[in-house]
């Protein structure tokens, strides 16, 4: 086990170290000061500017400035927003985001394996032909241009929905469901076919020959066993997820970490931009690292722990 | 063909497995049993009439080609054909005096695992590698009795230690991986045997397994036999199998079992040219290498079978009739019976 | 049983029966190539079939509509703003008075464009380095795996996003920034086929080496492994169109006067809830149903071409 979370560990900071280092060196590739398009063309102002953000410094300088921050985990003031560290934008927007996150993850997986189960025990059924068709869908419409559709009917349309921001649960119900339908499809589809390939092993038959109770044949033997290629495809879904939220939070006006993020972007706010990417990769990496080992924990035959007494 | 009168059998206590009683009492009969599947690119019947019984305490070995129905005989007499796509369409099969392909569901459950057990071809795939062995062991004694963890767990270190199993108290947490091929099957042993069933269907439960290990899962199964009385169907392709724990073998062919009898007759009077030809296709103590010849030819489309012996197309004595019209079973003694129209009055002197 | 119902057997019947008759029974299927096997496979599949005839039919309208379309698309006219679809404006007017039915289809040109020219370079980039890895093997392999394995940590999405920060937004830049992040998925690909293709190669030459080995690996083998790297490139199609949409949703892509899907979309944005359905409907739609062909195609490849489930 120690092994395998230290050789997983390894990796994980070596690819947010490679991510740090490409933002860094991609961000210092753009021609100019990030002050130029200022109003405040005056350069004195500008050089200020510039040493106030350390940016006179020899580029190793800045590196290792910028790897320090990362470390220590304070990554400076924002340039467009100057009453605003990029630290404080992270506080104030990740929870929410997370929230979102979250929420969307809980939908996505409990709906897509709910489904995909279904669809896998009635196969060639009307439930199947149905959930499969619902995937193929959803699997087809973008999340940002599912998040508009639903804003025009739910909100527009019928009124019966509110359009934006994120305050009660009411408000939270469009945006989950535009960034959940696309993974939920995904894990309907996957869970369908793997579970389709777990009923027909020769455990799942000798549990039906002890007489076992189909509930339970579906829960303890098949569910486990088919939740695996579910769990490998985790990773890019959550990526998938992450990126979404930018998109979602920016339609529906949510305060979350996508939404200034994206804001960044627009006006290149470069403190902001290379804060939030290196901090959106790290959670993702690290992400990635828990769903290694949930699979670990799903699969015992990945040896997480030596016991002793093994054969063969 | 000859149609037996259904004999119910009242008993229903705890079996006794003392005294010559013990070969007469019919605890399965299979009558006329047809299975059929529907698929895409038509009906298959796998399974054309298939009639047989068994004693308590008897072993019956049930041969055949690859894709002749063995397996989905056994599945449908467990009442484990998946429907759909399979489908019972004929016949009774009779345990303890009830026709179980009339039972419900839920009453089949009742059943499987407890009175009939089911042992499968490869112990790698046959049990769940997410579950610790214990559990696997216990489920079943769990659902049929209700006793507790505890006493599941005393049954479970008893079946182990039965199959051969050291240390069965540690081994009852490990996971399916951490056992050898061999292992796994004595593992698939004990599970089904540990609600003490009446019948064991084994489907060719040494075929995965190297030799040495065939040979010692062979001598368990005939021990068990000798400790709790079970009845046992063996399907397997190795007449060595056969000759060594049979007391009578049925040969299938196409979905029809076309010669049954005792293991002496069967081997030393094969009477249906399949017959003969199987056992001129394995090698024998008795025969020299050279004599091997396999039975050339394929097993005929079982999307539309033959109305006639399905053996015509590769039988060396086929007939006129043998393609017209299904032979007539014939008793060549109490036990032994064939499908031939060799043993028909007319084809007598017609081959020497 | 049912078959004797007093069926008169004749006396006659019993003589041993001809032979040779019986070798007809044995009907071997002819046996197609792969490839005509598997387009036999995929015409049975309706659905895919359905969405390759509309791709056909969108590349020909993307194609020349932009040409005959009495509008050009970045022609503004500001007195027939937001106009409903009508005679005049097929799909409606924007808020300058572009014609919505000739912007969507030049959308449908960038989306094609883009899908396609970075399924193509991922197949480029993914044969050499796929394929380099494969064949050398050893050290080479391992190093260049482990740089693939760290590659793929990577969150696509977000690089793309940077690049695009770097580069600044232009259709160029994004099908780079596409496949500089893309053509991983297709190297692990190639190089699994190549190392089957390598396999059976050295088992064969080892064995005896005629003219038959190269007839069997072209007519053969080169098709089966064809089969994933295929399927690879349709499923890369609509996920590059998908991405293309998000960066120009975003301000990143494309940008106005020019038209795409995603910046359609965008600026529907701020007058969806004023009723101006069609600026949001027209792209949302097409958009949707393009990546909606391409996975019903992909997926009716991936059954055609799945060597596994041939018959
Ligand atoms: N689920 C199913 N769907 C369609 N056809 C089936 C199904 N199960 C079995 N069959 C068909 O029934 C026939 C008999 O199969 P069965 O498995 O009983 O053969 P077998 O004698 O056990 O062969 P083997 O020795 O290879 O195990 C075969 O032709 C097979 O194709
Ligand atoms: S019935 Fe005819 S074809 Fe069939 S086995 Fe007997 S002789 Fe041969
Ligand atoms: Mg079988």
């Amino acid at each position: 086990m120690i092994q395998y979370i230290i050789k997983r560990f390894f990796m994980m900071v070596l690819t947010v170290l490679l991510i740090a280092t490409l933002t860094f060196f991609l961000m210092h590739a753009i021609p100019g000061s990030p002050f130029d398009d200022d109003r405040t063309s005056n350069p004195t102002i500008q050089e200020n500017l510039e040493k106030y953000y350390k940016l006179d410094q020899p580029l190793p300088v800045q590196y290792a400035n910028y790897l320090k921050a990362i470390v220590t985990f304070d990554f400076g003031p924002s340039i467009k927003k100057p009453n605003d560290s990029v630290n404080s934008l992270l506080a104030r927007g990740f929870p929410i985001s997370f929230e979102l996150g979250i929420i969307t993850i809980l939908v996505a997986v409990l709906s897509g394996v709910t489904l995909g189960t279904l669809a896998a025990l009635r196969h060639n059924g009307i439930i199947d032909y149905l959930a499969m068709t619902f995937a193929v869908i959803g699997i087809s419409i973008p999340n940002f241009i599912l998040a508009t559709l639903l804003i025009q009917i739910f909100a527009g349309e019928l009124k019966w929905l509110p359009a934006a921001t994120w305050q009660s649960p009411l408000h939270m119900i469009l945006p989950t469901l535009a960034l959940a339908t696309g993974p939920m499809a995904i894990i309907a589809r996957l869970t369908r076919s793997s579970m389709l390939e777990v009923l027909t092993q020769d455990y799942i038959k000798m549990a039906r020959a002890k007489g076992l109770k189909p509930s339970r044949i579906i829960i303890r033997h098949a569910l486990r066993n088919a939740m695996m290629p579910v769990v490998t495809i985790m990773g890019t879904m959550l990526a998938g997820i992450l990126t979404g939220t930018f998109v979602i939070e920016r339609i529906f006006a949510i305060p979350g970490m996508g939404k200034y993020f994206v804001e960044s972007i627009n006006n290149r706010d470069y403190p902001v931009i290379m804060g939030s990417t290196v901090f959106y990769s790290a959670f993702l990496v690290f992400m990635l690292f828990l769903v290694d080992i949930v699979y670990g924990i799903l699969d015992p035959r990945i040896k997480l722990h030596k016991k002793e007494g093994e054969s063969s | 063909m000859l149609r037996e009168q259904v004999l119910h059998n009242k008993s229903t206590g705890k079996p006794t497995f003392e005294g010559k009683e013990r070969m007469e009492e019919k605890i399965l009969q299979v009558e006329d049993l047809q299975v059929t599947f529907t698929t895409f690119g038509g009906v298959v019947q796998a399974v054309r009439g298939v009639t047989f019984d068994l004693h308590k305490g008897e072993t019956l070995a049930i041969v055949g080609e690859s894709g002749c129905g063995k397996s989905v005989t056994s599945n449908a007499i467990m009442g484990l054909i998946p429907q759909p796509p399979g489908k019972i369409t004929n016949g009774k099969v009779v345990f303890k005096g009830k026709d179980l392909t009339s039972f419900k569901k839920s009453d089949l459950r009742k059943i499987q695992g407890l009175d009939v057990s089911m042992i499968f071809q490869d112990p790698m795939t046959a049990l769940n590698p997410t579950m610790t062995i214990g559990e696997q062991l216990t489920e079943g004694l769990r659902t049929h009795h209700k006793i507790s963890r505890v006493e599941a767990k005393t049954k479970a270190i008893e079946m182990l230690l039965l199959v051969g199993i050291s240390n069965p108290s540690e081994r009852l947490n490990q996971y399916p991986h951490q056992f050898s091929g061999g292992m796994r099957q004595r593992i698939v042993i004990a599970i089904a045997l540990i609600c003490e069933p009446t019948l064991l269907i084994a489907d060719e439960p040494t075929t995965a397994l190297d030799v040495t290990i065939q040979a010692q899962i062979l001598e368990l199964f005939e021990e068990i036999q000798k400790k709790t009385g079970v009845s046992i169907i063996l399907i397997t392709h190795d007449l060595g199998v056969v000759a060594k724990i049979a007391d009578r073998i049925a040969v299938m062919y196409a979905g029809k079992i076309i010669e049954i009898g005792t293991k002496r007759e069967i081997f030393y009077e094969p009477t249906h040219p399949y017959t003969k030809g199987l056992l001129n296709s394995v090698p024998r103590l008795d025969l020299v290498e050279e004599e091997l010849e396999p039975i050339e030819g394929t097993p005929p489309d079982l999307f539309a079978p033959p109305a006639g012996c399905a053996f015509t197309a590769r039988c060396p004595y086929a007939m006129e009739v043998c393609n017209l019209v299904y032979p007539v079973a014939t008793s060549l003694s109490e036990k032994h019976k064939v499908d031939c129209w060799l043993q028909d009055e007319r084809a007598k002197g017609l081959f020497n | 049983m049912t078959n004797l119902k007093e069926v008169e057997i004749k006396d006659e019947w019993f003589k041993p029966k001809a032979k040779n008759l019986e070798k007809a029974e044995m009907v071997v299927r002819p046996s197609l190539s792969y490839w005509a096997d598997a387009w036999r496979k995929l015409k049975k599949n309706k659905l895919a079939m359905l969405g390759m005839f509309f791709l056909i039919f969108l590349a020909i309208m993307a194609i020349f509509v932009p040409i005959f379309s009495p509008y050009l698309v970045t022609a503004t006219d500001y007195p027939s703003q937001n106009k409903a679809p009508s005679m005049t404006h097929w799909f409606g007017t924007d808020e300058a008075g572009r014609d919505v039915f000739t912007r969507t289809w030049y959308g449908a040109r960038i989306s094609l464009f883009v899908g396609l020219m970075a399924a193509l370079i991922d197949f480029f980039i993914g044969i050499i380095y796929g394929g380099i890895s494969g064949y050398k093997g050893g050290k080479v392999d391992l190093i260049m795996m482990r740089i693939i394995e760290v590659l793929y940590g990577l969150p696509h999405l977000l690089v793309v996003i940077l690049l695009m920060v770097v580069m600044g937004s232009s259709l160029t830049t994004i099908i780079v920034a596409l496949t500089i992040t893309g053509w991983v998925g297709m190297a692990r690909i190639v190089r699994g086929q190549v190392l089957q293709l390598k396999n059976y190669e050295f088992v064969t030459a080892s064995k005896s080496f005629g003219a038959k080995t190269s007839r069997i690996i072209r007519k053969n083998l080169l098709p089966n492994t064809m089969g994933p790297i295929i399927v690879q490139m349709t499923l890369t199609v609509p996920s590059a169109i998908f991405a293309e949409a998000f960066l120009s949703f975003l301000g990143l892509g494309i940008s106005a006067p020019f038209a795409s899907w995603g910046v359609m979309a965008n600026d529907a944005l701020p007058v969806i809830l004023s009723g101006h359905w069609w600026r949001l409907f027209f792209p949302a739609f097409f958009i949707s149903l393009t990546m909606f062909a391409f996975n019903v195609l992909g997926d009716g490849l991936q059954d055609a071409l799945d060597p596994k489930l041939r018959g």
